[in-house]
This record gives structure tokens, C-alpha cells and sequence, in this order.
């Protein structure tokens, strides 16, 4: 595995890490504020220098040199790959942004230290590969809301109830997949428990009201940055898709489309801006999920590039809609609030990352959503046709949106409620981000499809190998040869490149090449 | 420099002028230094004047030198080589094309023009202008777009400047209202669009109207589909189409439509906009071709709108709704036409008719002054209708009469059956989760409750 030049990984974990504790020695809000930052900043800086590293050595993977947790463990804990590069640096910009727009009134309810440890948590997630490690990184990630949560005495069993469900299936997958880092076999049970959890994580219905019922009462930064990264799918491209045959995918993916079409239609009856978000939210997110089971190249290529554009632009919406809720508190969506007269910028603002969240052509999401239709049409017609209707109902439940909070007989105010200069750089980036991605779309583009054959090789590898030797029967043997055959390839041999065709029919039918 | 060489530059040209006029304005808006009326109006009416001397030119170098397909290729936007998915960025000048932009950017140019002094000192000239620009990019793109997914680029774009326009005037609720049903129609046939899009792309394994039509330019062209497939895509691109513009079921959005300033009702309900279903049925005529059932059904569906707005059209009580219906009856006669396999014929019917109904247009604010000159020259009141008195008896006048005031109830029963039920539905599930939530978390677990108005949403519909 090639090594990058200098521990950006680690550094930015160890930053944000330290950024915590600094940030939380902090006597004043305003410090606090521009502590986290310095902190966050210079987490941006290593993650950033960790992809260009990575570029520039041209591997499928690196790792941190220098490593202390390699000696222990036997492999290297943090490493980067096509994956996992892009992800890292858009989670440290997505905390970063939302630090930044953060208003000094706001930094009471919004810790920034907590802020920090979860962006060290996350960062971590993002760098690790090993099942077991994403999966208590995944778990620990639970923490920071809850205390939240406790610490603004809000109703907290909820989500206490689907963290401990995660939590629990997590452990009890972990722990059937057998004992660190032997991934390479494990069973049916574990795969479909972790898929469970996944599940949990990702808000796929019936398990998604934790996260309404975050947004109900955590900050809205705090519930925003635990959701817009999207760990759950993180979570799902390394312990479920690389092993998963093709029935779990096929389930989890199903629950996803369900739970994409249910939100776009709860998002249209929503009375209040949180929960039109945290709807509109899970409607698009589900997508990413749905993408991965269309097991073609391209239609995996579709959903990862979603899965960034997506984080983008609901982060952009979200802090959008963060900027409104601060100067008018809790948003109706029965009301026209006419906010528009004080703050045109911030609408046409709203209006950009709204629609660019529900894949608008021009935007970074179009091209995503285009690829992730096109691969599921190839798999399943009826996939695409539904997902063509998620993106029209999310669109229509944006437009409404703005409507009800923009529009109206202007909004009475005695004070300046014009966009400040931070909450202006934070959405106006993401903006840039947004529309420049829309603009020249193939640099994701390219990078996604590489990124998914390599998950396509994955997991190629790893579902032409029995998944577990007491179900071995229950797998056909490739090609009508012999056991032995198969055996042949459970060692993890090079995988000769095939054409895409050939991928898509090995993803397809169970593990027959 | 060689021919080939000028149509690029100038085809660039006509892309690349509507494109800076959007930059710049959405640009300073962004950067919150908009730029004055007068900065707004000259650079929209360069930027217009740009791209019509290189479409003119265009269409001069094509007489000159007889050609009749000229495509401009910018590249591929985005292209994954191994899976063969290409996203061209192909922009074509063809017979159908070329007018249609010329009659785009006159339009366009006209309309600004008259904008700028009719919306002067108004608290949203500058947002009508953005839209405007928005508006100006969509349909050069819809226009000459090479592919469908360019077409649908353009096609989205337009829609979204429209519901923009139509909720100009936003300190109102029932502008507000008429947009976002706008919008709701329009989502509903950019679904239909994306769906026979990708339908087209999946079965013809190109996404270009040079490839999917087979050999020969526009209109000789023919489709490399067979007839089943033509009709399930071609059925797709009629529901498109017909909430583009406006047909039945769709027609009741037209009328609302007219609650945007003039200059917009002008150029996008009774010129551009809604011509813009006819012009995507034109553009793939090759494959209504193939099914003589999708061509039975486009004529059926364009008389009866004819039929119907005529009715309308006949007891509106506002000049623009008139106008909004009279737009729709030719519309739909134009409609039939295409579907009866003509095509310049509706090609030239659309032009004569978008002239024509943006004069009127614009001129509908002073009607009444008109209407005053017209009666002092003629030295009589102007009749009413009197011809349908002498051909229907009482009732069935009464019966029309209803049928047209109330607008055929279309906008009733999409209500009734398509959208009542979708809420009631969802209401339900927000209620059960509710429920589940309070019960998970032991109390209420709303605190948005304690926020919102009793009002349920869409009650002042």
C-alpha cells in the first residue's frame, strides 16, 4: 500500500481532537467561535492536502505513515482511497462552513466543541476501512447528539431508542462477522444485521423518526452535520456492499426507494421548515442507497457522485434555511412569511441549494441523478421511472418552501435582518460549489466511476467467494465448475478487468460471473 | 477561417450571449451590487441583439450555402467512454430550429424593451430581469438543443422562470398560489419529459436527435424505433408537451398564468412558453410518425383543447384571460396539425400566432383605449357575439356557457382526484407518526407544534 508523504489523516483527526478540548477551555462564545475555526480550518487544510497527496501518488489507496495504531493492529488503521478522499475533505468543508456560519447568538445553543469532536469522530470514520473500526467509529458518532440533547434538557428517548437499536446491531453484526479484520468471510447473518443497521443509520423507514425527531430538538447545526455527511452510507459501502449478495442489497434498496417516494411526499405536507428539510433530506439521501443496488458501474458511479452532490447542496440548503430560522425563529410553512423584502440574497440563495439538492439541471446534482436514473433503468425500468417522480415531488416541495417563507406581505422587523458576512462566505462557497460542479461536472464524474469499479471489483472479489462455508450450497458454482474453482478465488487473487457488461451480470445474478 | 469554422463561431456566439447576459445578471445580483435599470436594460438588449445578428447570420450562411442540419458541437459536458454514456453538448440549426430562434430573440428583444418601461421604479424589476435572463437561456438551449437531455436543460430552466414570473407579484397570496400550481404542472410534465428521455436513450442507446431520428435532417428524418416503442415514449412526450403548453387535462394553469406583469404574459403564454410543447412535438415528429395511434391521439388531443378553450376563451370577463385562452385554441389547433403528420404548417402557424398574440399582449393594458379609438372611428359601440345565438338553443348556450366559466372544472378535478387524495394520504402517515413518536418518546414530541398557524397548508386555495 503506497504511503502518503506526510500523517495528513492523522493530523486532522488530532487537530479537531485537540481543537475540542482548546475550544472547550474557551471563557467566551466569541472565542470559542473563532478557536474552532482555527481548528476546523486547519482540519480542512490536512484533508485537502491528504487528496491532493493521494492524487499525486496515483494509488488506489494510501496510507498515513507513521502510523502508531498499524503496530498494534497489525494493518493500518487510517487510509484513503478513491472512496474515501473526496468524502473526508467534504465532511472537514461541511463542518468548516457551518462553524463559520454560526452567529455569536447561536454559539450558546451550538457547541463548538462538541462540534469539533464529532468532526474528529467523522473525519475518523471517513479514513477507516476495516469493518469493525467503521463500525465503532459509526457507533461513538451517536454520542455527541445525545448530549445535546441532555445538556438542553430535550426530549431524548427517541432517539436514544434507534441509537441503542443501531448500536446494538452494530455489536451483535461486528461480533458475528468473527474477530478484527477477518471480513473476508463472513456470514449471511452478519451481513443482513449489519444492513439492518445501516438502515437505522440512514433513516430508511420505518426507522427514520429519530431523525425528525432530531431536528425537533437539537440545534439545527448539530442535526445538520449529523446527518448531511451521510456516515450511513459510508457505513453501507464498507461493511454491507462489498460481501452483501445481492438479495440484502436488492431489500435494502427496495426500503430505500420507499423511503425516498414517502418522504418526497411527507416534505409536501410539512407545516414547519425543519421538518420539510429533515424530509426533503431523507428523500434525496435514500437515493444514494437505491443507487448502490443498481450494481452497474455507472449506476454506483451515479450514486456516489450523488452522494457528494447531495451533502453539498443540503448542507448549502440547510444553512439556508439555518440563516432564516435564526432571524425569525421557527419556521411556518402554513404562513407566507414574506421574507424576501430584508433578504433577496438569502432567497435566491434558498433557491439555488434547494434546487440544486433535488438535482436541478445546471447544478452539481443534475449530472448524479442523470447517471443514477440511466443505471437503474439498465437494472430495473420501474426504479428509474421512481426515481424520476421522488426528484419531481422534491422539487415542488422546495419551490413551495419558498414560496411560504419568501413570499407574502413583507415581514414586520425593527432590526437589520440582512444576511451577515460570515453566513454570506459559508452559503456562497457551497453556492460556488454547487453551480461550478453543475458547470463542469466530469472531474466528479471521473473520479465516482473509478471509485465504483473499484467497489465493483470489491465486491466482485468477495461475492465469487461462498459467503460462508456452512452456506456455501446455497451459492451456484461459477461457470458449472467445480468447488474447488471456487475455493481458488477465496484467496483473494487478482481479479482479472472485465468489461462493465460482464461486471453488471457478476453483480446481478448472485455471484455467477 | 472556413464555413464549418463560422457556423461554430457564430452558433457559440448565439449560446454564449443569452449565457453572459444570465452571468452578469445573476452574477452582480449574487454579489449584492445589482446593477441600475438602465445597466439591466442595455446589457439584456446587447446580449439579445448578439445572438439575433449571429442567428440571422447563421441563417444566411445556411441559404447561402444550402445546408439544412448544421450541428455545433461543444464537447461532451460530462462522458464515462467505458460505459458509453455521454452527455453531448450539441446545439443545432436546422429548418425547425433557425426560425424558431430568430422568432425567440426578436420576441424576447421586443418584450425587454417594453419591460423596461413598463416595470420602470418597480421594486422587482431587477428580479424580473433575472428571470427574464433565465428565461432567454432556457429557451435558446430548448431551442437548439441536439439531445434530449440538452433539450430538457433548456426545457427546465423555462419552467422555473415562468413560476418565477407568475408569483411576481409575491406581497399577494393568489399570485403566490397560481405559481406554485404552475410549477406543480410543469414538475409533472418534466417528469414525463425525463421519462421518455430516458426511455428514448435506453431503447435507442443515444440521447442525440441526429441518432435517435436515423438519417435525414428535420423534418425527413426517421426514427430508429419500433412502433410499440415509439408509441410509450411518444405518450410520455404528449403529457409533457400538453403541460407544457397547456392542453387538457393541464389547460387550467393557463389562465392563472396571466397574474405575472404583462411583458411576461406576453412572451411566455402567449408566445414562447407555451409553444414550447408544440415545438418538442415537432422536433421528435419522426417518431409520432411510427404509431398511428400516438398520431390519433395527438390530433384528439389538440382539437378537443381547441374545442374546449374556444368555449372558454368566449366568457372570460378579463382581456388577458381571453387572450390566455385564445392563445390555447390555436394552440391545440396547432397540436392537431402535427399530429395530422404537417409540419411546416404548424411551424409557420406558430410563428404568425406568437407574433400576433404578443402584440396583443402588450397592448391589453390599454384595451379600453383602444376599444374607445375603434368606436369613435366606426361611430358605434362594437357588438358581441351574436353568430352562436343564431346556431344553439338556450339551454345548451347556458350548458357551454357554464362549462366555459367554470373552466370545464379541470383544475377542480385535478384537484379532487389527484391532489386532495396525495395530501390526505400523507396527512394520515404524518399523523401516525405522531402518534408513534409521542409514544416512543412517553410526551409530545412535536416542539414545532407550539410554532406553526392553525392553517393547513394550501387553505387559502
Amino acid at each position: 500500500m503506497a504511503e502518503l508523504r506526510f500523517p495528513w489523516l492523522s493530523l486532522a483527526v488530532l487537530i479537531c481532537i485537540l481543537g475540542s478540548i482548546w475550544d472547550g477551555l474557551a471563557r467566551t462564545p466569541e472565542a470559542a467561535r473563532r478557536r474552532s475555526l482555527a481548528a476546523s480550518g486547519l482540519a480542512l487544510t490536512c484533508t485537502l492536502a491528504a487528496w491532493l497527496d493521494f492524487v499525486l501518488l496515483g494509488a488506489h489507496e494510501a496510507r498515513d505513515p507513521w502510523e502508531p495504531t498499524a503496530r498494534i493492529l497489525g494493518e493500518p488503521l487510517l487510509t484513503l482511497d478513491l472512496l474515501s478522499a473526496p468524502k473526508s475533505s467534504l465532511a472537514a468543508l461541511l463542518y468548516f462552513l457551518t462553524n463559520l456560519a454560526t452567529l455569536r447568538a447561536k454559539a450558546r445553543e451550538f457547541s463548538f466543541a462538541r462540534s469539533l469532536a464529532s468532526e474528529a469522530i467523522l473525519l475518523a470514520t471517513f479514513a477507516c476501512k476495516a469493518p469493525w473500526a467503521v463500525a465503532a467509529l459509526l457507533a461513538i458518532g451517536t454520542i455527541p447528539p445525545f448530549l445535546e440533547l441532555r445538556k438542553a434538557g430535550k426530549p431524548r428517548r427517541v432517539y436514544v431508542l434507534h441509537a441503542g437499536l443501531f448500536i446494538g446491531l452494530l455489536v451483535l453484526g461486528v461480533a458475528l462477522l468473527g474477530r478484527p479484520g477477518d471480513g473476508a468471510n463472513p456470514s449471511i447473518v452478519a451481513i443482513a444485521v449489519l444492513a439492518l443497521a445501516v438502515a437505522v443509520r440512514s433513516g430508511v423507514a420505518p426507522f427514520h423518526c429519530w431523525m425528525t425527531d432530531l431536528f425537533e430538538h437539537a440545534t439545527f447545526g448539530t442535526a445538520l452535520l449529523f446527518v448531511a455527511p451521510m456516515p450511513g452510507a459510508y457505513g453501507a459501502m464498507r461493511m454491507v456492499l462489498p460481501y452483501a449478495p445481492p438479495w440484502i442489497l436488492q431489500a435494502v434498496s427496495s426500503a430505500s426507494l420507499a423511503t425516498a417516494v414517502y418522504a418526497a411526499g411527507m416534505a409536501l405536507v410539512q407545516r414547519e421548515a425543519r421538518r420539510f428539510f429533515c424530509y426533503l433530506f431523507l428523500s434525496h439521501s435514500s437515493l444514494v442507497l437505491v443507487g448502490l443496488e443498481t450494481a452497474t458501474p455507472i449506476g454506483v458511479a451515479g450514486a456516489l457522485y450523488l452522494w457528494l452532490s447531495s451533502a453539498l447542496s443540503l448542507t448549502g440548503f440547510g444553512l439556508t434555511m439555518r440563516c432564516v430560522e435564526s432571524r425569525m425563529g421557527r419556521v411556518s410553512l402554513s404562513d407566507f412569511n414574506g421574507l424576501y423584502r430584508h433578504v433577496p440574497l438569502l432567497a435566491a440563495l434558498f433557491l439555488i441549494t434547494g434546487l440544486a439538492s433535488v438535482g436541478f439541471p445546471g447544478t452539481v446534482g443534475f449530472i448524479g441523478l442523470e447517471m443514477l436514473v440511466d443505471g437503474a433503468v439498465k437494472s430495473f425500468p420501474i426504479v428509474g421511472a421512481l426515481v424520476v417522480v421522488v426528484a419531481a415531488l422534491n422539487g415542488l416541495a422546495v419551490i413551495h418552501a419558498y414560496f411560504r417563507i419568501f413570499t407574502g406581505r413583507p415581514h414586520a422587523s425593527s432590526i437589520d435582518l440582512n444576511v451577515r458576512p460570515a453566513e454570506r462566505a459559508a452559503v456562497l462557497v457551497l453556492t460556488a460549489l454547487i453551480l461550478g460542479g453543475g458547470l463542469y461536472p466530469q472531474l466528479g464524474v471521473g473520479g465516482r466511476y473509478h471509485a465504483a469499479v473499484a467497489l465493483s471489483r470489491a465486491r466482485r472479489r468477495d461475492t465469487e467467494t461462498p459467503v460462508d462455508v456452512s452456506h456455501r450450497t446455497a451459492f451456484p458454482e461459477p461457470h458449472g465448475g467445480s468447488t474447488k474453482d471456487v475455493e481458488s478465488l477465496s484467496g483473494r487473487s487478482p481479479v482479472p478487468i472485465v468489461p462493465p457488461s460482464d461486471r453488471v451480470a457478476v453483480d446481478r445474478s448472485g455471484g455467477k460471473p | 477561417m472556413t464555413v464549418e469554422a463560422l457556423f461554430v463561431a457564430l452558433g457559440v456566439c448565439v449560446v454564449a450571449a443569452p449565457a453572459i447576459l444570465l452571468l452578469v445578471i445573476g452574477g452582480t445580483f449574487l454579489a449584492s451590487r445589482p446593477l441600475s435599470e438602465n445597466a439591466m436594460a442595455r446589457w439584456t438588449a446587447s446580449c439579445v441583439a448578439c445572438a439575433l445578428l449571429a442567428a440571422v447570420a447563421v441563417l444566411s450562411l445556411m441559404l447561402a450555402t444550402g445546408s439544412r442540419y448544421v450541428p455545433v458541437e461543444l464537447g461532451d459536458w460530462a462522458k464515462i467512454p467505458e460505459e458509453h454514456f455521454h452527455f453531448h453538448l450539441t446545439f443545432v440549426f436546422d429548418r425547425l430550429s433557425t426560425p424558431f430562434l430568430i422568432l425567440t430573440l426578436v420576441l424576447c428583444g421586443t418584450t425587454s424593451a417594453f419591460a423596461h418601461r413598463y416595470l420602470h421604479r418597480d421594486p422587482g424589476y431587477g428580479r424580473f430581469f433575472l428571470a427574464f435572463a433565465v428565461f432567454l437561456f432556457g429557451m435558446v438551449v430548448a431551442t437548439l438543443a441536439g439531445a434530449i437531455e440538452t433539450l430538457f436543460l433548456g426545457w427546465e430552466l423555462v419552467g422555473l422562470s415562468s413560476a418565477l414570473l407568475v408569483a411576481f407579484f409575491h406581497d399577494r397570496a393568489s399570485p403566490v398560489l397560481n405559481g406554485q400550481r404552475i410549477w406543480s404542472i410543469y414538475r409533472l410534465s418534466d417528469a414525463a419529459f425525463l421519462l421518455a428521455g430516458v426511455v428514448i436513450h435506453h431503447v435507442s442507446r443515444t440521447g442525440d436527435f441526429n441518432g435517435m431520428m436515423g438519417t435525414g435532417s428535420w423534418p425527413e428524418g426517421k426514427a430508429a424505433l419500433t412502433s410499440g416503442q415509439a408509441l410509450g415514449a411518444g405518450l410520455l412526450l404528449l403529457v409533457a408537451a400538453a403541460g407544457k403548453s397547456g392542453l387538457i387535462p393541464f389547460s387550467g394553469w393557463l389562465p392563472r398564468a396571466m397574474e405575472g406583469p404583462t411583458p411576461s404574459s406576453a412572451v411566455f403564454y402567449g408566445a414562447l412558453s407555451v409553444h414550447l410543447g408544440t415545438y418538442l412535438l415537432l422536433r421528435v415528429s419522426p417518431i409520432l410518425e411510427l404509431s398511428p395511434v400516438l398520431g390519433t391521439a395527438t390530433v384528439a388531443l389538440g382539437l378537443a383543447t381547441a374545442a374546449f378553450a374556444s368555449i372558454a376563451g368566449r366568457v372570460q370577463a378579463d382581456v388577458k384571460g381571453a387572450l390566455a385562452f385564445a392563445s390555447l385554441t390555436q394552440v391545440g389547433i396547432i397540436t392537431a396539425e402535427i399530429g395530422l403528420g404537417l409540419r411546416y404548417i404548424p411551424l409557420i402557424h406558430m410563428i404568425g400566432h406568437a407574433c400576433l398574440r404578443t402584440l396583443q399582449l402588450l397592448r391589453a393594458p390599454s384595451l379600453l383605449y383602444d376599444y374607445h379609438a375603434l368606436e369613435d372611428a366606426i361611430g358605434d359601440r362594437i357588438g358581441g357575439d351574436v353568430a352562436s345565438s343564431r346556431w344553439l338553443s338556450e339551454p345548451r348556450r347556458r350548458g357551454l356557457y357554464r362549462l366555459g366559466f367554470q373552466r370545464g372544472e379541470l383544475d377542480d378535478s385535478l384537484d379532487r382526484f389527484v391532489a386532495a387524495p396525495f395530501v390526505r394520504i400523507f396527512q394520515r402517515f404524518d399523523r401516525l407518526e405522531r402518534r408513534w413518536t409521542d409514544f416512543l418518546a412517553g410526551t409530545t414530541s412535536r416542539e414545532s407544534d407550539r410554532r406553526t398557524a392553525p392553517a393547513p397548508i394550501g387553505e387559502e386555495a
